[in-house]
């Protein structure tokens, strides 16, 4: 046995590492050097998790249930998986609004509400007081080992080791914990000490565990050897115990449980998220802490099962195994650097956890009502900061004091494991609210309250109230009969449900609670508008890059929010937000505007400090606000995405107009063209012409032959003229779709024959025969039938034009495409070359060069395809070099395309 | 940004499920056996065995994965998280 002084002296001496540790953590992040700012000493703080319940809790539970204390930690594996995902979000959404509590988280959520940041917490301090109780007993408990049974009872409560332990550590959490306010809410000293706690209780467990196995046994197959060979024990590493099969609803609950408490543990969002330095530290802490729980793990069953050897079962408590055996062996030393790892993990745990409630208890508890009574409102005030950190001291002792008191009148009642799991079931009612809200965006207040209060209400009924009356306190005959006789309301077996263990039990119908009313209520009445606008700003986390927007409307005055800022933040850091915000906008302090954005970046600054509802209430105090609706939400995030779609969108606008440009250039350039093709070719009979009215004007004598002949000349060319000057203007008018169409029914067989008829006479003169190739009968046509023969005339001319004098063959065919009409006309002549395939139908594009071609004026062929165009039709050429060309176009019988009309049976049925 | 990707969530969902189904009702029952390995009880060596492969495989896609995956438009992002991560 050990001496009292030695005890104490020893824990009180570590304590005073911690001190050390934290001091020096919070002077490099004063001098901006983190020691905190990496993945593994992250992963160690993740370690608080593991508190007195794992130290000294698992042992006595592996010594009576075997594999039953391992849910407790796979629970936690397979949220980590989840981690990179779900933690992440977590630490970015707190980053981004500045949240610093799981309340904070739950209320900032649901459009920024007291009254559930509220809830939230007292749901918190009620689950939370019970296992703070636990950690203060695994203290005393592992004192009066150590010291033996000799020592006194311990009566009066001033000489109560434990409660200056507790003292003490509110002490430390009070130095380190609220030393400053800071603008993350960080506490990188604190940080500093649990990582090196966790650090602490691993190693001692794991010298304590290596002692046992390979000390006083020979290595854990010489355990279980031994194990084996008593009766009552050898079946403790089965599934299937004795009488009772094994219950894998309660192994499935714990681990959904344990995987919910892991994320949803005040010290746990306190570590995981609050604390975060680097969300890029989640993805190696997301393995390495499961591997902590692992190692720490390994040596649970080598020293509960080499407990039970070497007292024999049920002679010692197998909760202080790791204790006692070491002690029993004389291992004194050892025993007391296992007092301290014990030590440590309920140091750690309880430094974390009423820092964390603590700051719940301030800003969602206290600060509220301050408010609320209008201390603090509009009025005129001093510098809040040194208010709220007092508050904030006297919470976290008020909270180490409720569970010192808890400790002294309930806590021999229970287990540690129990108690433990009560708190486990209390937190897992943050689950729908707190996860659902992260990925549903239609979660609403109202299903939030719903939830939470309907889950605690089951959880207090069917666990809380159990275990109260287990203790005594009110009679445990209403545990088995339920309230008045009432056996269907029994908390345990609740409806009859007898079927599941208490703890299933509870979980089950406190979640299926829960559940349901968080769906339901949320499907039953739509969100308001900033519940709306918190859901958008927290499920969307990830996909806003920088341009976030803000829901707010309203005015508020510069000084106001100076005022404001100073008050919750302190005179210098609110000048500093002040001028980061100027710099930003980039003009001076006094000349900025109190516009949304800069409202918005003062409440978030202030919620860091009071939490994000008291920020809200602040700014409202100050401001002039709009109230949003649901429409305003939505035209805010449209202006939100819209201002990132103006960027993408003036781009491609750019790009357009470029285009645009372009071919405006291109048709600049050529208009340019037809304006100097079309002065050209005036010119030319112009000059000859005037050449030759000069020549009869100097010569009066001029002979009448040759006179006559010259005035032929004249009258030619003036007809050249104005059938140029008629095609412009023709040309002219069907571009700008002011020529006159004059359509009726036509008959394109009566048409092309009429055209061949008139050209006949051209075609006689150069000794050119003409086939025709004509149905018998094609439909009706509506179209212009003049400017239809004005195209079938340039057709032919063109082609009388190209063959060869003599042996010249023209081949007319009209076909009946059954949709379509098609005629073509071919001609034996040279073709057109490929180079000039494609231009042949551009203006003033004639075929051949310019000495040997025939006379024309260049703009047929484009006028013809002008008009065939109009109706809806095509006109193209098809022509091999030396084979002659043919000229071709397809009009469609009905302009639109559209099939379907009853005058014209065979035209898909015939193709 | 990209480097967020990584691990890549699908990934993690379905070692999740693996686990949830590993370490429950009805795959748990299969080690409920009287053998023993080196001379230790089987249910809590496939236990931790199940646990430590776990570990390991999130480890793997974590890490491993990560730094060697990440070539097309990772480069930047890569040994920036790598660099921080480091002790």
């Amino acid at each position: 046995m050990m001496t009292p002084g030695m005890v104490l002296g020893a824990a009180f001496g570590y304590l005073l590492l911690l001190f050390t540790i934290a001091w020096y953590g919070d002077r490099r992040a004063a001098q901006g050097r983190s020691v905190i700012d990496n993945a593994t000493l992250y992963a160690l703080s993740w370690g608080v998790y593991c508190t007195a319940w794992t130290y000294f809790g698992s042992v006595g539970r592996a010594a009576s249930g075997g594999m039953w204390f391992l849910p407790i930690y796979l629970g936690p594996m397979l949220a980590m998986l989840l981690a990179w995902m779900v933690v992440r979000k977590m630490v970015r959404i707190a980053r981004t609004y500045r949240i610093t509590s799981i309340a904070d988280f739950i209320a900032s959520r649901y459009g920024k509400s007291p009254l559930l940041a509220a809830l939230v917490t007292l749901i918190t301090v009620v689950g939370i007081v019970p296992y703070i109780a636990l950690q203060l007993k695994a203290v005393s408990a592992g004192y009066q080992v150590l010291t033996g049974p000799s020592a006194a009872p311990v009566t009066a409560w001033w000489k109560d080791g434990t409660l200056y332990v507790a003292l003490a550590l509110a002490a430390f959490a009070v130095a380190f914990g609220t030393r400053h306010l800071d603008l993350a809410e960080r506490h990188e000293g604190m940080v500093a000490a649990i990582a090196f706690e966790s650090a602490v209780k691993l190693v001692a467990f794991i010298a304590v565990g290596a002692f046992v196995t390979w000390g006083l046994f020979d290595g854990m197959d010489d355990i279980w050897a031994r194990t084996e060979a008593i009766p009552e024990l050898r079946t403790l590493l089965r599934l299937d115990q004795s009488a009772a099969s094994f219950d894998y609803a309660q192994w499935f609950a714990l681990t959904i449980l344990s995987m919910l408490s892991v994320l949803l543990l005040p010290r746990q969002f306190q570590v995981m998220v609050v604390e975060c330095v680097n969300e890029r530290h989640i993805r190696r802490a997301a393995w390495l802490f499961p591997l902590y729980l692992l190692l720490i793990n390994i040596f649970v069953l080598p020293i509960a099962f080499g407990g039970l050897l070497h007292f024999g079962p049920g002679q010692e408590n197998p909760e202080t195994f790791i204790l006692s055996l070491p002690l029993a062996s004389g291992a004194h030393w050892l025993a007391l650097f296992a007092y301290i790892g014990g030590f440590s993990a309920v140091t750690g745990m309880l430094i974390v956890e009423t820092v964390a409630v603590s700051t719940m208890v301030c800003n969602d508890f206290v600060m509220p009502s301050l408010l609320r009574l209008g201390r603090f409102g509009s009025r005129e005030g001093g510098d809040l900061t040194r208010l709220l950190l007092n508050i904030r001291r006297t919470a976290i002792l008020a909270v180490l004091m409720l569970g010192y008191f808890y400790f002294r009148v309930a806590g021999e009642a229970y287990a540690l494991v129990s108690i433990g799991l009560i708190s486990f079931a209390a937190v897992a009612q943050f689950a729908p609210a707190l996860l659902g809200g992260m990925y549903w965006r239609g979660g609403t207040r109202a299903g939030a309250y719903g939830g939470l209060i309907g889950g605690f209400a089951v959880w207090a009924y069917t666990l809380m109230l159990p275990s109260v009356a287990k203790s005594g306190w009110i009679p445990a005959g209403f545990i088995d009969d339920g309230p008045f006789g009432l056996t269907l309301l029994a908390p345990e077996r609740l409806f009859g449900l007898a079927q599941l263990d208490y703890l299933t039990h509870s979980l089950f119908w406190s979640l299926l609670a829960n559940v349901s009313l968080y769906v339901g209520l949320s499907l039953a009445r739509s969100p308001s508008a900033r519940e709306a606008s918190q859901a958008l700003l927290f499920v969307d986390v990830f996909r806003r890059g920088g341009t976030e927007p803000v829901f707010w409307r309203g005015r508020a005055r510069l000084d106001d929010l100076r005022a404001l800022a100073g008050r919750f933040l302190g005179p210098v850091r609110a000048q500093a937000l002040f001028d980061e915000h100027a710099r930003e906008v980039g003009v001076p302090v006094p000349d900025l505007v109190a516009d949304a954005r800069l409202v918005d970046r003062v409440e978030r600054q202030i919620a860091g400090a009071v939490g994000t509802a008291s920020a809200r209430v602040m700014i409202e105090s100050v401001a002039q606000e709009e109230p949003l609706s649901i429409d305003d939400v939505l035209e805010i995030l449209d202006e939100a995405s819209q201002l990132r779609g103006y960027a993408r969108a003036l781009e491609e606008a750019t790009g357009e107009l470029r285009a645009a440009n372009e071919q405006l250039k291109s048709l600049d350039h050529l208009k340019d063209d037809f304006m100097s093709s079309v002065t050209h070719e005036l010119r030319t009979p112009l000059t000859s012409i005037r050449a030759l009215s000069e020549l009869m004007l100097d010569d009066p004598e001029m002979e009448a032959a040759q006179r006559q002949e010259f005035l032929g000349i004249i009258v030619s060319e003036s007809e050249r003229l104005s059938r140029l000057v008629n095609q412009v203007l023709d040309l002219a008018k069907i571009e700008s779709g002011h020529a006159e169409w004059h359509n009726a029914d036509v008959d394109l067989r009566a048409l092309v024959t009429d055209a061949v008829r008139a050209t006949s006479e051209l075609f006689r003169e150069g000794d050119v025969s003409v086939a025709l190739d004509l149905p018998e009968a094609v439909p009706l046509l509506r179209a212009d039938p003049d400017r239809l023969t004005q195209v079938m005339l340039n057709l032919l001319s063109n082609a009388a034009k190209f063959v060869p004098r003599a042996g010249g063959r023209v081949a007319v065919t009209l076909r009946d495409e059954g949709e379509s009409l098609a005629v073509s006309v071919r001609d034996n002549g040279p073709g057109v070359p490929l180079a000039e395939q494609a231009t042949v139908f551009e203006k003033f594009r004639q075929g051949g060069d310019a000495l040997t071609r025939p006379p024309g004026t260049g703009l047929g062929l484009p006028i013809s395809r002008q008009i065939v165009d109009h109706f809806g039709g095509t006109m193209w050429l098809e022509s091999e070099p030396g084979k002659g060309a043919c000229f071709a176009f397809r009009l469609p019988l009905r302009p639109d395309g559209k099939a379907g009309g009853n005058d014209n049976g065979h035209e898909s049925a015939d193709r | 940004m990209r480097g967020e990707r990584r691990p890549r969530p699908q990934v993690l969902v379905a070692l999740c499920a693996a686990g949830l189904a590993l370490l429950n009702f009805p795959l748990l029952a299969i080690w409920d056996q009287p053998a023993t390995v080196f001379g230790l009880p089987l249910l809590p060596v496939a236990l931790f065995t199940i646990w430590a492969g776990l570990i390991l495989a999130l480890a793997l896609v974590s890490e491993g994965d990560a730094a060697e995956r990440g070539a097309p438009g990772d480069g930047t992002d890569a040994p920036d998280g790598q660099e921080d991560d480091r002790p």
